[in-house]
């Protein structure tokens, strides 16, 4: 099938068969612009402005063209670069393909292929816009200066060393704790301290009891600098591992202290 | 609480806002250098206003940035200004500040928005120089697989760019919308 020859381009209706003059780029000179493009949106971005097309009406077929001309160079100067405007060059083919299907009636509705292109180079452009403009404003260092003032020769740093009286300190504390109070917020976090973890340390702690003293003694098995959670978590494996019938609870005496050991299996398959 | 007069609370405010390293804010007057004082938060606006008036005539300015206030020379002057720091300023590339401004148009943003809008992997090293430079910051974690960081402007870059907030940026450029595309 022969391909219909098609005008380079369609400017709000109007047909144009010849290629603007300012076209033609030495390859030299392209090497060098290659390097300017911030990526494959912005090569297209140029290419469409530099041929005065308006970016709705996208020419689909010159500018793949062109643009494959440039992806070609592009492979040759920087390889590495290539693979983003491979995906581009892969994307205009698409569309251009789309686009020479011929259009069937009842899928009118259809979107233009296209749309999606124009709406990611539009909104490239206004990003490319903001970028130039944010250049332009006055900033630190290039446009505003700030400035640096010496301080007086008899300028002393003033370090504070006031004594502090321990009730202040209290007093602080506890405007702190009150003020603490007020935001506190209840949150349910993940536990820092896996119990699991906390019934493994006490078994093995409980398994190394000898034949003559097989108890451990209840407080001993709470680690003190580990706080409030801490005890927690340990009185959590502590009743964990009653519940699984791995440790014994016993009190020798009213009011004594309490006594943990290893239960001693009664059944060995058990 | 000691008392101070008009024109010593002035100079006070004046010397402060020269010798501080970064901008003061009204707070900031309020609680450490005026800790001692008995002065109103109304009082230190109302002298702000008299020195900027007072500077209106002078080569320097009193302005207000993100973070507070500063003295800045006039921003007429910096062409001829420039010419003390010839080798300080750093200029950008534009792939940094095409995304410095999706960041800070669009934030929070995560790093693959960015890449999808510009159409090109955003380097590490922008993102890094962006972040020690303290103007942008991570303001979370975006819940989709990988949890990607979300990025947001900071008062630091503001201030740099001389800016109060962030509705001070320029107007981003009005997009043309067509219904239909011709073929």
């Amino acid at each position: 099938m022969v391909q219909q020859v098609l005008p380079l381009a369609m400017i709000r209706g109007e047909a144009f068969i010849e290629q603007p003059k300012d076209l033609f780029i030495p390859p030299d000179a392209l090497a060098i612009i290659l390097e300017q493009f911030e990526g494959p949106l912005d090569l297209l971005l140029y290419l469409i402005r530099k041929q005065k097309f308006d970016i709705l009406d996208l020419p689909i077929s010159p500018i793949t063209e062109q643009y494959m001309e440039y992806v070609e160079l592009m492979k040759d100067v920087k390889l590495e670069l290539a693979a983003e405007y491979l995906v581009m060059a892969a994307i205009l083919a698409e569309i251009k393909s789309r686009l020479l299907l011929p259009k069937q009636a009842v899928e009118d509705d259809e979107e233009d292929p296209r749309a999606e292109l124009v709406r990611r180079l539009q909104e490239y452009e206004v990003i490319k816009q903001a970028a130039l403009q944010l250049d332009e404003l006055p900033r630190l260092e290039r446009d505003n200066h700030l400035v640096e003032v010496a301080l007086a020769k008899n300028f002393v740093p003033r370090t504070a060393l006031t004594d502090v009286d321990i009730s202040e300190l209290v007093s602080a504390l506890s405007e702190v704790m009150k003020r603490n109070a007020a935001f506190e917020h209840h949150h349910i976090q993940k536990e820092t301290l896996s119990t699991r973890e906390r019934m493994a340390v006490i078994l093995s702690e409980l398994s190394q009891c000898t034949e003559q003293k097989p108890f451990v003694e209840f407080s001993q098995l709470f680690a003190v600098n580990e706080g409030k959670s801490g005890v927690v978590v340990t009185f959590l494996a502590i009743l964990e591992l009653v519940k699984e019938s791995l440790i014994e609870c016993v009190q020798a005496q009213i009011y004594g202290q309490l006594q943990i050991k290893l239960r001693v299996a009664v059944n060995e398959n058990n | 609480m000691k008392t101070i007069s008009e024109p010593q609370l002035k100079q006070l405010i004046e010397a402060a806002i020269f010798v501080s390293e970064k901008p003061l804010s009204q707070q900031n007057i309020k609680q450490t250098l005026l800790a001692d004082y008995k002065v109103t938060k109304k009082r230190i606006i109302a002298v702000i206003e008299a020195l900027q008036l007072e500077y209106k005539e002078r080569g320097i300015e009193l302005i207000k940035v993100a973070s507070g206030y500063r003295f800045q020379a006039i921003s007429s002057l910096s062409e001829d200004l420039a010419i003390l720091f010839k080798e300080r300023a750093p200029r950008y590339s534009r792939a940094m500040l095409e995304t410095l401004s999706l960041i800070a148009y669009k934030q929070p943003i995560t790093r693959g928005e960015i890449e999808q809008i510009r159409g090109v992997a955003v380097s590490s090293t922008i993102m890094k120089t962006l972040t020690e430079r303290a103007w942008i910051k991570v303001v979370g974690h975006k819940e989709v697989p990988g949890k990607p960081a979300i990025y947001a402007t900071t008062d630091s870059f503001l201030d740099y760019f001389s800016l109060g907030t962030l509705t001070d940026l320029p107007q981003l450029m009005e997009l043309t919308h067509s219904e239909e595309l011709t073929t």
